[in-house]
């Protein structure tokens, strides 16, 4: 039996137990039994920290009870991807890889969550090394989306947004290198942020490609992503004022070209639902183009693959059994890349950040689909779009590499559903990552229609 | 070397050390290869093409 349950926000925890409503406690015990109930299942946790989760709820309480209030992330359960380090856990990324390691310290992100109060609930299972975009490939099994058990929620960051779906965790930090906050969300109808690079330190964090990983939250609304983003970022990045404003006159480019041209039907139609709510809202729209859009995937091939294998060829010489037998491939790819291509790659990537900052030029924003198609099968290597069928991996890095390659700023938020009940997202891109927030708390509401996803109710 | 002498010689080096499965991935990234090296923003040394500039990193 389905039904449409409307997730529960870090905002509206944060005013409840103010209130005197609930606590931290019991709002972390709620997150506990979830993990309880349906993990066995979904399999969105590598590992869970119940007794100290419930120990540092208890602290959060007291805290706020003896006057002294962090701010709106004091007592609220997170989950972590488990590719930041933890101190005193081990960093799995989800592979044999580093089953003996063991955090000496906190990832920066941590410690900030940490010092803001959050209640740290588990770590999150994901795509080996963050290499993939559907986690079947983990040292600790496949992900399942908690709405559908046989499709992927998406990923990397799958257990992250899983975990925040089934209502394991208010919200979750993950890590995005070509699209792994902003595909599970789409896929699982959450609120998922990529900052501008740089905005949030990756110190902690296992790189997959460093010049392309962001660090960032997925969550229910954008409201909580800012409150996330606020608390993670680097000073000088939580810029502009409070996250409020109106969507009338705002003015959005909407890239068509190469963008639309390998798009799921469903997801088509949501998406221009979505452009008619925003223009009955008052935004003004009109077509932007890439012009350099068909090198996208070529580009960024070359320089993730090409900085994943530097970091990967030691123990892809001295334990190359502990991958996963794709990973290996892959990471082994990266390492008969020329210089040349490489350096190339790096050329083309200023072309591409000159012409996404010229078509932003004016406008408030950028808007496209999320993802291509709605959650795809485990298992499946294909995907059909339309009268073809195209590499899973391939149509699901399509409309958000690019943004890790030119460092701008995105947010993906809930924009309609299929006719089964997956969620389909909307892509939103700016400048920087405080007016972004603000433009998109301004329009969430009309890409939205409605904030209610359906979860199966047990 | 051309796209398609890389490819020849990574395809052999790669049977070489054991690793045949790394053939697809190898022609993915061949293809690639060839998709940059034909785009109109590569430089060429007699200056028969015109550089597209460099841009910032998104400013904020």
């Amino acid at each position: 039996m389905t039904g449409p349950v409307e997730l529960p926000s870090i905002v509206d925890l944060a005013g409840s137990i103010r209130a005197g409503e609930t606590t931290s406690e019991a709002a972390t015990e709620r997150c506990l039994a979830v993990i309880r109930n349906r993990d066995a299942s979904i399999n969105a946790f590598i590992a869970v920290l119940g007794e100290t989760a419930l120990d540092a709820a208890r602290a959060a309480d007291r805290e706020l009870r003896s006057g002294r209030d962090r701010g709106l992330l004091h007592g609220v359960p997170i989950s972590i991807k488990d590719i930041l380090d933890m101190s005193g856990l081990p960093t799995t990324a989800a592979s044999h890889v580093r089953r003996e390691h063991v955090a000496a310290r906190d990832a920066t992100v941590v410690a900030r969550l940490r010092e803001a109060g959050a209640v740290l609930v588990g770590k999150t299972n994901l795509h080996e090394f963050a290499l993939g975009t559907t986690n079947e490939e983990s040292a600790y099994g496949p992900v399942h989306h908690p709405l559908d058990a046989t499709r992927s929620p998406g990923g990397s960051s799958g257990g992250s947004a899983a975990s925040v779906l089934a209502g394991m965790a208010y919200a979750s930090i993950g890590t995005d290198t070509g699209g792994s906050i902003r595909i599970p969300c789409a896929a699982c109808g959450l609120v998922g942020l990529k900052p501008r690079f740089r905005d949030v330190p990756t110190q902690g964090v296992v790189p997959l490609s460093a010049s392309l990983d962001h660090v960032g939250p997925l969550c229910a609304t954008v409201a909580d992503a800012a409150a996330i983003f606020r608390t993670i970022a680097d000073a000088p990045a939580i810029d502009g004022p409070p996250v409020t404003g109106s969507a009338r006159g705002l003015r959005l480019g909407v890239p068509r070209r190469y963008f639309f041209d390998l798009l799921d039907d469903e997801v088509a139609r949501a998406f221009e639902a979505t452009c008619a709510r925003l223009t009955d809202a008052g935004v003004l729209l009109d077509e932007v183009a890439i012009p350099h859009a068909s090198e996208i995937a070529a580009i960024y091939l070359h320089v993730a693959l090409t900085e994943a294998a530097a970091f990967h060829a030691r123990t892809l010489e001295s334990r190359p059994d502990d991958y996963t037998p794709t990973i290996r491939v892959r990471l082994e790819a990266g390492r008969y890349v020329l210089a040349e291509d490489y350096l190339r790659a790096l050329r083309g990537r200023d072309v591409l950040r000159s012409e996404v900052s010229a078509a932003l030029d004016g406008r408030d924003g950028l808007l496209l689909p999320s993802l291509a198609v709605p959650a795809t099968p485990l298992g499946a290597a294909t995907v059909r779009v339309g009268t073809v069928d195209e590499p899973v991996r391939n149509v699901t890095l399509r409309l958000t590499q690019l943004f890790n390659i030119t460092g701008h700023p995105a947010i993906t938020v809930p924009c309609g559903a299929t006719g089964s009940g997956l969620p389909i997202g909307a892509q939103l891109v700016g400048s920087a990552t405080a007016s972004l927030l603000q433009v998109a708390a301004a329009l969430e509401a009309p890409i939205r229609g409605s904030r209610s996803v359906t979860l199966p109710r047990s | 070397m051309t796209p398609e002498d890389w490819l020849e010689s990574a395809r052999a080096d790669a049977r070489h050390r054991g690793l045949p499965d790394l053939r697809p991935a190898l022609e993915g990234l061949a293809r690639a290869a060839g998709v940059m090296r034909a785009a109109d923003w590569n430089d060429d040394a007699s200056g028969a093409s015109e550089s597209a500039p460099a841009a910032p990193a998104p400013a904020g």
